[in-house]
Order: structure tokens, then C-alpha cells, then sequence
């Protein structure tokens, strides 16, 4: 309450300046708690069907066949009725649908467990833990999550050329097991959520330290570790730049997004053939969308008030 | 010192049979105080270490080598990488475009979160619903966005082209000439990342207390006045981390061109005349493409690198002034906007 109201201005400036103060309020947007008017809902549905619209196009695309596409550039909005025999030519092409369906979701998997594993470790460790030299090397993590490390791709290769993993699954694992970011993101939420209290019972009742963890620090770290795999999830899902350096467009032994470029290099002249690749490859994670998008939603926004 | 304290906590009971095995266990119980914090965060630094840190450096090296994907190293190169890359004509296309690309999608990129961040910030009706609207093109992964949008902006028998023939435009060479594809790429980056950059920014404005809102009110800002030197201030920092994340991003761009390439050419040729090939494109096409030349790929690398520190502070410099004269920035931005368009 440190603005002061509209009887407060009527008697310190007068009645004119109440009126006015009144009317501004009742015009001004930010934080109102009135309820926005049509145009706001207008704005919101065209933002909403440009998101979504190019996802429909792809499957109305999927859906007809490639005299269709030749035929109507602007699709119908109504979908043909060819998608499931189109879905079929991906799946059994010779881009090795089903392996790299199985290889992208053994690297997301791998690698959203691995990093909310270690982050929250490390991030237990920087947040509640006193030790020598906590502040420089958190610095240090922190300065790192802005560096650009796509660019050591060079000797990142030769690294695993040395270690006979060119063209295995490791390979697009190994260097997708820890981020900078991951650990600043656990160091900032357990810093808030965890009380020194909770640590301390734990520790007089005689546990270990990494009894302690396991058994305190983890599971108040649920919600938070849960954004972290979901975004975590999500990035090595689509990853396309390194997989393809150290995987190539190699069928049955690559990820989803070069198996969509095999397809689409492949079968460019028919493109109802791509779109359906696309939208099986889109498919899981826009059930993982359906299911957790509140969690995406509420992980973008706590990061960014914290970061 | 240790004895004493040890002494100090057990109990004065003499009983040596009984305080042998507690003192061991003492000295584990602190073994795992002092060394449990550095065992936690050693996983995080050794593999970073090994995948992060370790290639980034290690890249400066392989740029002053020769080095061959297929045969190794063959001594040192000097800067000859560097002064070759650096006559190469494709090389500053590759730059131009990814400049372009950037500007093109980062700038109305912005402006838009804003735009849409404050329309969102609102006390709306089924307001998740709305802010899982905009976030749905975050789960399309960009190599899809691209197969999506390069149909879409196809030369020929493509649904943009179709509609400005069918209002009475003329179809523009959307993969053939410079700037449309430029603005088609960065319509996929903007289509991918507009979404999630909106929520950040939304998250930032819901964190201005609203007292502030109240005493701009009272002193009789107009709504626009507010958004312009209540909120862009407020909200600074989060612009300054989304405009520093969108310029590490932006500027290593790969799967949007490449994708864009419809023909079934080679993978990172960037179009007939690399009218859109960019920087890591050619990075990729040195190391992995027809020459098999990691030396002159590490030293591509490093060269980027560097551009993107250059340009990252050069944007912090900007932000930093576009806070404090919020007015000023806000016409030119109203003006990009428009351009933009």
C-alpha cells in the first residue's frame, strides 16, 4: 500500500486530481485486476493459431499426396485421407525410421537422467555446502553456461575418434551428460528450497552425506529436477548439428532429426512423404507437451525472474 | 589440534575399548564433511572438462595445424588457416549471411516477445492455456521447422507464394535470391524461439512490484509511457540475457539453412550460390563436407568465437544505453518494426 489512493490525493491535491487519479486507474493494463477486454483475446488467438498452424499444415500435408500438394499450394483445411499410408512409407524407407526412433529416445533419456542427476548433486553441493573455493569455481560455472562450446566440435571429434566411438550412440551422449546450466539451475533452487534445518536433522540422526542427499536434498529438489530433464529431454531430442558430425546421415545408426534430413534428401519430390515424417518425428513430443507442458511453462518463467 | 577437539566432543568416560572405533568413525564422518562437497560437484567439472572446456581450447591448436579428418595431424600450419579462410569470398558470404539471418530474426524477435509478453500480462481467462499456446513450436525440433517452412516458402507451388499471387503480388524467389531466403530462415528461428523468449520476458514484468506501475499512474503516464519507462527498464536485465542468448544461438545457426536446401545437392552448399549458407555451414563443409580440412575448420571455429564475444558485448554496450533512455530506443524500435514487416 504505498501508492496512495484516490481520497488520499482528494485531500492532498484537490478534487480534480482524485477524478483524474480515478480514471487513470481504471484505463491502466500492467498487474490490473480487470478483466482484459475482446481485443486482448483476438490478439492472443492469432498469436495461438500462428503457433500451431504450420504444425496443422504439416500434417494436412502428410495427409494428401504429392499430386494434391502440386496441386492446391494453400492446403484444405480439412485433411485428406492418406496420411497412415504415407506414415507408412517412412516407417519402413531405407532411412532407418524405427532404429532412429530408438536411438533418439535412448540419448534423451540418457542424458536428461544424467544431467539431473549430476546437476542436482553438484547443485546441492554449491548451494548448502561450505567448502574451500566454492565461490570462484561457481563463478566459473556460471561464466561457462554463456559459452559457446558447439565450437569445439573440431577437437570434440578427435576426442572420440581417439576413444573408437565415431558412429556409436555414446558419442552423442558423452558430451550431453552435464550443462553449465543445469547446475546454476539446481544451485538456484536449492538454495531457496532447502532449509539449513532440514540438512541439520538429517545430519544429527546420524546420515551419511550422501545419505543426506539421497534422502533430503533430492526430494526437494523434485520440481525443479523435473523441469531440468524435461528441458533437457527436449534439447538432445532435437538436436541435429552434432549427431550428424559424429553419427552422419548413416541409416539405422543416426538420431531423428538426420534421419529427416536423409528422408527429406531422399524424397524431396515428394513432399506429402516428408511432411509425415515430420509429424511422426513431432508426435512424442507433443504428447511429452500435452502431458508436461504446464512444467515447461512454469520452468521458462522461474528461470527467468531467477537467472 | 585434532586430538584436542576429539577429546573436547567424546565423552570424558574413559572407556579405550569404546572410544577406538568412534574416533575412526569420526575421522570418516569428517573425511566425508571435507571431501563429500568436492566429490558432488567433480562429476559436473571432469566431464565438462573432457566435452566442454578441453575441445574449445584445443580448438586454437588444430587451427594452427595441418590437420586432415582422415590422416591426422601433418605439423604446423601457422596462421595459414586463418589468412586462408580469411581470402576465402565464401567465408564472408557465409558471414553476411549469418549476420543477416541474425539481425532478421533476433530484432523483430524481441520486439514481438514484448509485445506479446505484455498482452499476456494480463489477468486472463484460462491463462496456462494461452501461455502453453505460445510455447507450442519450442517442442518442434528446428530440423522439422525447417522441413515444415522450407515447403511453405517453396519457389514453386508454395503456400506464401500462393497467397501473395492470390491478393496480387508477385511470388518472390524465396531459396534463389539473398534477402527472401534470409527472411525465411529467420522465420523459422522466430516461429521456433518467439514463444519460449515471450515467457521469459513475461516472467520478468510479473516480477515488477506494483507500486511502481501505481506512482507512474499518479504521476499520469499514459499506458505506452509506462511500457516505455516503467517496464523495458525494469524488465533489463532478462532483455539483456535473452539478447545475449539469442546472439550465442543465433549466430552459431545450423539447422534452418541446411534444411532450407531442398535440393539434393550437398548437405551444406547453402543454396546454388551459398545465397544462405552461414558460418558453421562452413565450418561443417571444411571439416566433414568435400576437403576434409579440421585446420581450417578449428580455425573457422575460432574466428566465430571470437565474432560472437565481439558482438555479445557490442549488445550488452547497446542494452545497457537502451535501458537508460527508454524513450529514445523505443521510437527506433517502433520504426524497426515497422521495416520489418
Amino acid at each position: 500500500m504505498s501508492a496512495p489512493s484516490v481520497p488520499v490525493i482528494r485531500q492532498s491535491a484537490g478534487a480534480g486530481a482524485a477524478r483524474a487519479a480515478a480514471r487513470r486507474s481504471g484505463q491502466k493494463g500492467a498487474g490490473a485486476n480487470r478483466r482484459p477486454r475482446w481485443l486482448t483475446y483476438s490478439i492472443l488467438t492469432v498469436v495461438l493459431l500462428v503457433a500451431v498452424y504450420p504444425l496443422y499444415y504439416s500434417f494436412l500435408i502428410a495427409s494428401s499426396t504429392k499430386e494434391d500438394v502440386a496441386r492446391h499450394p494453400i492446403p484444405s483445411l480439412i485433411p485428406g485421407s492418406h496420411l497412415w499410408e504415407n506414415m507408412l512409407k517412412v516407417v519402413t524407407s531405407d532411412i532407418g525410421f524405427w532404429a532412429a526412433l530408438r536411438n533418439s529416445f535412448v540419448v534423451s533419456v540418457v542424458t536428461a537422467v544424467s544431467v539431473v542427476l549430476f546437476s542436482t548433486l553438484a547443485g546441492y553441493s554449491f548451494a548448502k555446502l561450505r567448502f574451500r573455493g566454492r565461490g570462484p569455481l561457481l563463478v566459473f560455472v556460471i561464466a561457462t553456461t554463456a559459452i559457446p562450446t558447439q565450437l569445439g566440435v573440431v577437437p570434440l571429434f578427435l576426442v572420440m575418434k581417439q576413444l573408437h566411438l565415431i558412429g556409436k550412440l555414446p558419442a552423442v551422449i558423452l558430451p550431453a551428460l552435464v550443462t553449465a546450466f543445469g547446475v546454476f539451475w539446481m544451485t538456484q533452487y536449492l538454495e531457496g528450497a532447502l532449509p539449513y534445518e532440514l540438512i541439520e536433522a538429517a545430519r544429527v540422526d546420524g546420515a551419511s552425506m550422501i545419505r543426506t542427499f539421497w534422502s533430503v536434498a533430492l526430494p526437494a529438489a523434485r520440481p525443479a529436477a523435473t523441469m531440468l530433464g524435461l528441458f533437457t529431454f527436449v534439447a538432445n531430442w532435437t538436436n541435429y548439428f552434432w549427431p550428424l558430425v559424429v553419427l552422419g546421415a548413416v541409416p539405422g545408426k543416426t538420431t531423428l532429426p538426420v534421419a529427416l534430413k536423409m528422408l527429406q534428401a531422399h524424397y524431396y519430390a515428394d513432399y506429402s512423404q516428408v511432411m509425415a515424417g515430420v509429424f511422426v518425428s513431432v508426435l512424442p513430443l507433443l504428447v511429452l507437451f500435452i502431458v508436461a507442458g504446464r512444467q515447461l511453462v512454469s520452468g521458462i518463467m522461474q528461470g527467468a525472474v531467477k537467472g | 589440534m585434532a586430538t584436542t577437539t576429539e577429546l573436547e566432543i567424546s565423552p570424558p568416560v574413559g572407556d579405550h575399548r569404546r572410544r577406538r572405533p568412534s574416533r575412526l568413525r569420526q575421522k570418516l564422518g569428517r573425511f566425508d564433511v571435507k571431501a563429500s562437497p568436492y566429490l558432488y560437484i567433480s562429476p559436473f567439472f571432469i566431464l565438462f572438462a573432457i566435452t566442454g572446456l578441453f575441445p574449445l581450447l584445443y580448438t586454437a591448436y588444430v587451427s594452427v595445424s595441418k590437420w586432415n579428418l582422415l590422416t591426422g595431424r601433418h605439423g604446423s600450419a601457422g596462421f595459414a588457416n586463418y589468412v586462408a579462410v580469411l581470402h576465402q569470398p565464401f567465408f564472408w558470404k557465409a558471414l553476411r549471411n549469418t549476420v543477416s539471418i541474425f539481425l532478421l530474426s533476433s530484432v523483430p524477435q524481441i520486439i514481438l516477445a514484448l509485445v506479446i509478453a505484455a498482452v499476456l500480462h494480463a489477468n486472463l481467462r484460462a491463462r496456462t492455456f494461452w501461455r502453453m499456446g505460445v510455447l507450442v513450436p519450442y517442442v518442434v525440433a528446428p530440423v522439422a521447422v525447417g522441413l515444415i517452412f522450407g515447403q511453405m516458402f517453396a519457389d514453386q507451388s508454395g503456400m506464401v507464394n500462393a497467397l501473395l499471387t492470390k491478393i496480387g503480388m508477385n511470388p518472390v524467389a524465396w531459396h534463389a535470391q539473398v534477402l527472401p531466403a534470409h527472411l525465411a530462415i529467420a522465420t523459422m528461428v522466430n516461429y521456433r524461439w518467439l514463444g519460449y523468449n515471450t515467457l521469459v520476458v513475461l516472467a520478468a514484468m510479473q516480477a515488477i512490484p506494483n507500486d511502481v506501475f501505481e506512482a507512474a499512474i499518479i504521476d499520469g503516464a499514459s499506458r505506452v509511457r509506462q511500457f516505455f519507462s516503467v517496464t523495458i527498464p525494469m524488465i533489463r536485465p532478462t532483455l539483456i540475457f535473452v539478447i545475449i542468448t539469442s546472439t550465442i544461438g543465433g549466430l552459431q545457426i545450423f539447422d534452418e539453412p541446411t534444411m532450407f536446401d531442398q535440393q539434393n545437392g550437398a548437405l551444406t552448399a547453402g543454396g546454388a550460390d551459398g545465397q544462405f549458407v552461414t558460418v558453421t555451414m562452413y565450418l561443417y563443409q571444411l571439416g566433414w563436407g568435400s576437403q576434409n580440412n579440421l585446420g581450417r575448420s578449428a580455425a573457422v571455429a575460432w574466428l566465430l568465437f571470437l565474432i560472437i564475444l565481439i558482438i555479445s558485448l557490442v549488445n550488452y554496450g547497446l542494452t545497457q544505453r537502451i535501458a537508460s533512455e527508454g524513450g529514445v530506443s523505443g521510437r527506433r524500435g517502433r520504426r524497426r518494426k515497422k521495416v520489418a514487416a
